[in-house]
């Protein structure tokens, strides 16, 4: 026997770990036991099968792969197919649990109960089920509790039935191809090689799951409010009265002071963060030697890895306050404590890094000549900088700050923390105003009914705020892009 | 050398002009300037976190002691029912024991003026610790317990001289008789400043004095970990993949695309996925730590991917090469040479990318990781809090005390980033292979 | 690029040229007079005991095998080795009867005195009227719009361009061909009226033409400038030069008329050099 070098062993060890914990905390206990043991068990019936395979042929020949293919090949089969069983089932099972129970009420499936209605319903079946009684229930929802009971241990059992049942056949089949000539190697590393392509996947998935998300419920939501009051309406007042009978029940969804105050906020953020930024990469590239750059790059870098919680935090206990003394108390101004500034200016300093590091990129990118050429004409260096360097840098320059741009937008804890709720049509900096994200959180904290228009406006809000983050991105990394290719 | 002479016209600079002297004592200047402009602007931007951190450790650290009374609580035959001990007055008894600290001027048990200088849930800890020890040790009825709870929040501040005597009283938290009845406390030598262990071993609690990030911290590593149980697995086989199987076509660069894209799309975006897709499509528990972990998952994977592309990158080609050319696959080469090579790359890059999910608030607010939870979750389905969304939600309580411990909190936060952070920069310098 | 290049010396300081400390007597005729001028980048030395006369209105060519420290030496003539960092100089470089080394000499002055032209072409990314009209504003030379216009027009002439880029002065530099953006760049020297024109291997990126066309401009440009010209070529140093120094391993192994230099040289290793034995 071949000594298995103790680096494979850890990093498979470690492979297995992974797979069982994510298979326990997705599936549950039992489930993951039963895949374990079959998977363990199909290894194993690999290995006989091929080891009595080479007993039984003649003399000196061998198998076309290593034994240890051959055992992981049918473990493989064995694991994967009903891992993935398993998966579609945990998923799909609530949903349709849920369709049935809609299915065997009355008063929900005669369609009498509007959506909100059937969710509450569904919920306090839910609650009952598990034990959670607070008030004498009705008794059809008892009956309904006791219902979705059963079916979810119906379901239970099923699934481990099910699960054991694809195991098992995939066990038989995959094993039932091993012979000496089977290329139980490549039978690996094509199984691997589908993986790490489905792994890939996720990243798309990810996307269409936002694109998706965004738009459908985007698209809910403009069925009740037209598009065009939600893009050129000025009055934003989302807030739905509980009762009909209230003012302002219908709320109002204009979103141009909500896009106004994110532009503001921003404005006042990107301002800030070249006149500290640009000055900064300026230094960097032209007067810092290489131990100062060494020392202060990764101290800027250190302003955008705070969590933007703590610069929320920062923002209300410090900025905000100081922001009010000078401007309300020295100056006299009217100043609100939550002041647009205020939310600027921190959120200025958390994008300082991505001004000073890509602008020192691109100033350090133009080339050597350039400044030589420029000092040669007895140019000093302020002059080469600001007159040659600066202008030749100044596509990367700006779109990095589109990238910083792009990035304050979609801020959002700075601005939940530090800017208002109420929005605002204004461009005094004093004033209060509020945001995109403020209002996404706004709307969205707490317990969400999808069926209202108050929560679905949060996704229209999200859908914009998605489409302009990507545009811009896409613009910027194009620009930069084409930069890096001018001087190569 | 000033009486140049002028050559096809072009006129020659008269350096000894006086004129042109001011102007190169100008361009000079110009030069100065800007350097020194850039020196303000470091500074500033240094001065800032600075500022940020001085005000945050000067606010935060004071949540780290607390202010304890010690009660002698006598276990009175009276309050004990002879037939099953379980059955006694424990509240009684609390009462009693709490009585025992008051002067003889007070109004009874319920003094309203010195019930507030206890913690209002110290009542809860006395009850429920008189009742666990005297049940699980009968032998105790008749002697005297030496319990220490909490102080309420104002009085913990004027301990650490926050609250200030000498304002008048009527704008003071703590009014005269209460101060008054404070200073016996201390002379009977009852009070105690602690280390405040309670921030890290409670749960969450109205009370700003009895409330810790227990829960937050159990909840911010379940969901750390199913953020790493997901991404680093599924990162690590997408950079692989894309890096070495890849076919060059456009499904491939669409991939490459979308990854680049998804790291700048803002985390909160996240969260309305989460929210849509699995609370409310796959009905996933809410305010659960595995799905903020999931969320998290998803805005790591980019960083993760990236980080493990770079370091495949600087795997030289010089060893596939070799090991291709002994006959090895190409999955071999990658899981026995190229991928262990690659590892502290793909750690270090892996500890970046957990550090900044550790301190995401926004998407784990919409998925309702920020309700009042005084339990400990048990597993990645029970509700629960995340270390970010605590310190939002303790921002958001109007009590004053939780000034401090939102301070504090943030700085337990800093202070894990920090660690992580280290630890990736150590992993970097010590792991890292230089071709 | 972290090993970007850092200006070490002191940009700050301000004076006239003709400063009492640097004032140097030197022979008539001679521009530029280099007394046993010693360099380092730091430890490692690439110019010993260097002592050349350069005389005005001639072209005088730099030759030797890469690394001879001809490039070292022509740098040295208008401080542009000052910008890397680690540099250190001794011995004396006398312009016009000053040490540019001594006192407080300003290099900002020195090198607009003294012009140098790259070997790569580096017009500025500006249009090509603002590449020439740089130098002139800089050094607030153009007292008017006018004469702005003028001294861009007559150095595109002087420097052969005029009439290929004159409907096109708002266009960018970057967009000429590369013997026209050599060109431009020798244009741009002129703008700043300098009297010395230092050019490394001003040719050496361009096509048989091209080349053509820059050595006939330095062959024309010699009537009123002093031109010292760094080539890997001899024949180039040949055709365009009056004087040639010869430099090997950071020693100037030969100096003379350059007729002399190639049909005649003193030294073994000239020799050597000249019939392709090594370099």
């Amino acid at each position: 026997m071949t000594r298995i070098p103790t680096t494979r062993i850890i990093v498979t060890a470690l492979l297995l770990t992974i797979g069982i914990f994510i298979a326990w905390s997705l599936l549950g206990p039992w489930p993951t036991v039963i895949l374990t043991l079959l998977s363990g068990l199909g290894w194993l019936i690999g290995l006989t099968r091929i080891r009595g395979a080479a007993q039984h042929a003649s003399t000196g020949a061998r198998p076309h792969s290593l034994m240890g293919y051959y055992a992981t090949y049918v473990a493989l089969w064995t694991g994967l197919p009903s891992f993935l069983f398993l998966l579609a089932w945990v998923f799909l099972q609530g949903p349709v649990i849920e369709q049935l129970l809609i299915a065997s009420l009355p008063a929900a499936s005669a369609g009498d109960l509007t959506p909100s209605q059937i969710s509450l319903l569904i919920s306090e079946i839910r609650n009952v089920a598990a034990g959670r009684i607070f008030s004498e229930p009705e008794p059809y929802v008892l009956e309904a509790a006791e219902r979705y009971g059963r079916w979810v241990a119906i379901s239970g059992q099923m699934k481990l039935a099910a699960i054991a049942a694809v195991a098992l056949l995939g066990l038989s089949l995959s094993a039932s191809r091993i012979t000496m000539a089977f290329r139980a190697r490549q039978g690996v590393e094509r199984i691997v090689n589908v993986l790490l392509l489905v792994s890939s996947t996720l990243a798309i998935l990810t996307t269409i799951g936002i694109v998706a998300s965004l738009a459908f419920e985007a698209f809910r939501f403009f069925e009740r409010v037209p598009v065009t009051e939600f893009l050129f309406g000025l009055s934003w007042e989302p807030q739905i009265a509980i009762r009909e009978d209230q003012v302002a029940s219908a709320g109002a969804f204009g979103a141009v002071p909500v896009f106004a105050g994110t532009i503001l906020i921003s404005g006042i953020a990107i301002l800030f963060a070249t006149l500290i930024g640009l000055p900064s990469a300026i230094y960097l590239s032209e007067f810092a030697g290489e131990r100062q750059r060494n020392i202060i790059k990764p101290i800027l870098e250190v302003l955008s890895g705070v969590p933007t919680i703590v610069y929320g935090f920062f923002a209300v206990l410090v900025i905000s306050p100081a922001i009010r003394t000078f401007f309300g108390g020295t100056l006299g101004l009217e100043t609100s404590p939550q002041s647009a500034l205020a939310a600027g200016l921190v959120m200025g300093v958390m994008i300082v890094p991505f001004v000073s590091s890509l602008s020192d990129d691109a100033i350090s990118a133009v080339p050597q000549a350039m400044r030589d050429g420029s000092i040669a004409l007895g140019a000093t260096r302020a002059e080469t900088m600001l007159q040659v360097l600066l202008p030749a840098a100044l596509p990367g320059i700006v779109g990095g700050m589109l990238l910083a741009v792009s990035r304050a937008i979609g801020e959002t804890m700075i601005v939940v923390m530090a800017a208002g709720i109420i929005a605002s049509l204004t461009i005094n900096p004093l004033d209060s105003v509020t945001t995109v994200t403020v209002q996404i959180v706004t709307l969205l904290i707490g317990d969400t009914e999808f069926d209202n228009p108050k929560t679905l406006s949060a996704f229209g809000l999200g859908l914009f705020l998605f489409i302009f983050t990507l545009g811009l991105n896409v613009i910027a990394l194009q620009i930069v892009q084409r930069y890096r290719e001018q001087y190569e | 050398m000033s009486s140049r002479e002028t050559l096809f016209g072009i006129p020659a600079p008269d350096w000894a002009d006086p004129a042109m002297q001011r102007r190169m004592r100008r361009r000079h200047g110009g030069t100065h300037r800007l350097r020194w402009l850039g020196i303000a602007a470091i500074t500033g931007a240094i001065g800032l976190l600075l500022l940020l951190l001085v005000s945050i450790f000067s606010i935060g650290y004071s949540a780290f002691t607390q202010t304890v009374v010690t009660i002698d609580a006598p276990v009175a035959a009276e309050f004990i029912d002879a037939d099953d001990i379980t059955e006694s007055n424990w509240n009684r008894m609390a009462r009693a024991a709490i009585a025992t600290l008051f002067p003889d001027d007070a109004a009874g048990v319920r003094d309203p003026d010195y019930r507030e200088v206890l913690s209002r849930g110290g009542y809860n800890v006395i009850r429920n610790t008189l009742r666990d020890r005297v049940i699980a040790n009968p032998e105790l009825v008749g002697e005297t317990l030496r319990i220490t709870v909490q102080t309420a929040d104002p009085f913990d501040q004027l301990a650490k001289g926050l609250v200030r005597r000498d304002t008048p009283e009527d704008r003071r938290r703590v009014n005269n008789r209460q101060i008054a009845f404070y200073d016996m406390l201390v002379e009977e030598g009852r009070i105690e400043r602690r280390l405040n262990f309670w921030l890290l071993t409670n749960t969450d609690n109205r009370f700003p004095e009895m409330a810790g990030l227990a829960g937050a911290l159990r909840g911010s590593a379940f969901a750390l970990m199913v953020c790493f149980l997901i991404s680093f697995p599924m990162g690590i086989a997408t950079a692989v993949y894309l890096e070495e199987f890849a076919p060059k076509n456009w499904a491939t660069d669409l991939i490459e695309v979308n990854i680049n894209n998804l790291a700048a799309v803002p985390s909160i975006v996240f969260g309305l996925l989460g929210l849509a897709v699995f609370l409310n499509f796959f009905g996933l528990p809410r305010s659960a730590p595995l799905v903020g972990g999931m969320v998290l998952a998803l805005m790591t994977l980019p960083t993760i991917i990236i980080a493990t592309r770079a370091a495949l990158k600087a795997v030289p080609p010089s060893i596939r090469e070799g090991a291709l050319g002994i006959g090895a696959s190409p999955v071999q080469v990658m899981t026995h040479h190229v991928l262990p090579l690659a590892m502290p790359g793909i750690l270090t890059g892996t500890i970046i990318g957990l550090a900044q999910a550790l301190g995401e608030t926004a998407p784990l607010l919409l998925i309702g990781m920020n309700t009042f939870i005084t339990d400990v979750p048990e597993d990645v389905f029970s509700k629960s809090t995340a270390l970010p969304t605590q310190i939002y939600i303790w921002f958001d309580s109007p009590e004053r005390g939780f000034v401090s411990r939102t301070a504090a909190a943030i700085m337990v936060l800093l202070g894990f980033l920090l660690f992580m952070n280290a630890a990736a920069i150590f992993l970097r310098a010590r792991l890292e292979r230089r071709w | 690029m972290l090993d970007r290049v850092k200006e070490k010396m002191d940009d700050r300081k301000k004076v006239q040229m003709d400063h009492p400390t640097g004032r140097v007597e030197t022979s008539a005729g001679t521009k530029i007079q280099s007394r046993k001028v010693n360099m380092w980048y730091d430890q490692t030395q690439a110019l010993f005991d260097v002592s050349l006369d350069i005389p005005d209105r001639t072209v005088t060519a730099l030759i030797g095998p890469s690394g001879c420290g001809k490039s070292t030496f022509l740098r040295a003539l208008n401080r542009m080795n000052d910008t890397i960092p680690g540099t250190r100089l001794t011995g004396q470089i006398v312009l016009d009867g000053v040490d540019i080394y001594k006192g407080d000499l300003d290099p900002v002055q020195l090198r607009a005195q003294v012009g140098m032209v790259f070997q790569k072409p580096n017009p500025f990314p500006k249009s090509i009227y603002d590449n020439i009209a740089y130098g002139p504003r800089i050094h607030g030379l153009a007292t008017s719009k006018s004469v702005l216009d003028g001294i861009v027009e007559t150095s595109l002439q002087k420097a052969g361009l005029w009439d290929e880029v004159k409907d096109r002065l708002t266009e960018p530099g970057t967009g000429l061909s590369g013997g026209q953006q050599q060109r431009l760049v020798i244009a741009r020297a002129i703008a700043v009226s300098p009297e010395v024109i230092l050019m490394d291997e001003p040719a050496s990126a361009l096509d048989p033409i091209a080349t053509g066309r820059i050595e006939e401009l330095i062959h024309e440009l010699r009537e009123n400038y002093c031109i010292v010209i760094v080539t890997h070529s001899m024949q180039q140093a040949a055709r365009v030069s009056q004087r040639t120094a010869f430099f090997h391993l950071g020693k100037l192994i030969e100096v003379g008329d350059t007729a002399d230099i190639f049909t005649n040289p003193k030294e073994q290793k000239t020799q050597d050099y000249i019939s392709g034995r090594f370099g």
